[in-house]
């Protein structure tokens, strides 16, 4: 139960983000922070169906970390929500095109191993 | 104000809402399954549990970690906000620490060192490079 809980948060959490990163870039960059504009917002990406895609990912995640905390100790489930790190930096850098540098790549490893370091 | 400074500091301006929405959200849901205890599996029961108070409180936190998160990644790349709000771990083994009176053991405070320079590094490159959402999907640059 355990690692089918974690399984399905790595992948649920991998599709959230890489979904809403697409979602929120065909969207386009937020400047309008006040009530009125974020009302409208938030409208407009009910519509996107790559938000809503990342929505239902991300509500399997979150109902999957929330089960996975209340059986495990956090000191297993921190480590296993910093796994998703690997393949979203792959995704963002083969499907999203971003300019992932050696400092990226260096310090996302560097968080990897801290995050293990951290939950013992 | 340049423009790239404008665009770091409302990032990190942002990043800091996020961090601080994610880690109190989640410290706040934890804290309410505990006191819950065991919940089954059936989905009503998952529902069920969003009525307890520090569930609630934790569930209204995360969609503002929600909302930001959202907001950076319309300007930001997913290969940087990532990293960067990582630094919500520091904050929850500080939290721990100051808060609950938590002992920080050695391994932690490298786990500390080593997270805070990656964050640090990844800080440090240009929050936005990626290709226009038209392009999404072809060869890598």
């Amino acid at each position: 139960m355990k690692w089918v809980l974690v399984v399905m948060c790595i992948l649920a959490t991998t599709v959230g983000d890489v979904f809403r990163s697409l979602g929120m870039r065909h969207h386009g960059e937020i400047h309008d922070f006040r009530p009125g504009a974020i009302g409208a917002m938030l409208a407009a990406i009910a519509r996107n169906w790559m938000v809503i895609v990342s929505t239902c990912a991300m509500a399997v995640s979150f109902f999957s970390f929330m089960k996975l905390v209340s059986i495990a100790p956090m000191t297993f489930a921190v480590p296993m929500s910093a796994a998703t790190f690997i393949p979203e930096t792959l995704l963002a850098r083969f499907f999203l095109r971003e300019d992932v540098d050696w400092r990226r790549w260096t310090g996302i490893g560097l968080i990897v191993i801290g995050v293990v370091f951290i939950a013992q | 104000m340049p423009a790239t400074k404008a665009v770091h500091a409302k990032t990190r301006l942002w990043a800091a809402i996020s961090v601080i929405s994610n880690v109190a959200g989640n410290s706040a849901l934890t804290y309410g399954m505990h006191e819950l205890g065991a919940i089954g599996n059936t989905p009503a029961a998952l529902i069920g549990a969003l009525f307890h108070p520090w569930v609630a409180i934790g569930v209204a936190l995360l969609i503002v970690w929600t909302f930001a998160h959202m907001a950076l990644l319309s300007w930001a790349d997913l290969s940087y906000v990532m990293p960067v709000t990582a630094i919500g771990y520091v904050v929850t083994a500080f939290a721990g620490k100051f808060f609950l009176g938590e002992i920080v053991s050695p391994a932690r405070w490298t786990g500390i060192v080593l997270i805070t320079a990656g964050v640090t590094l990844v800080g440090r490159t240009a929050p936005a490079s990626a290709a226009p959402a038209s392009a999404i999907g072809g060869k890598p640059r």
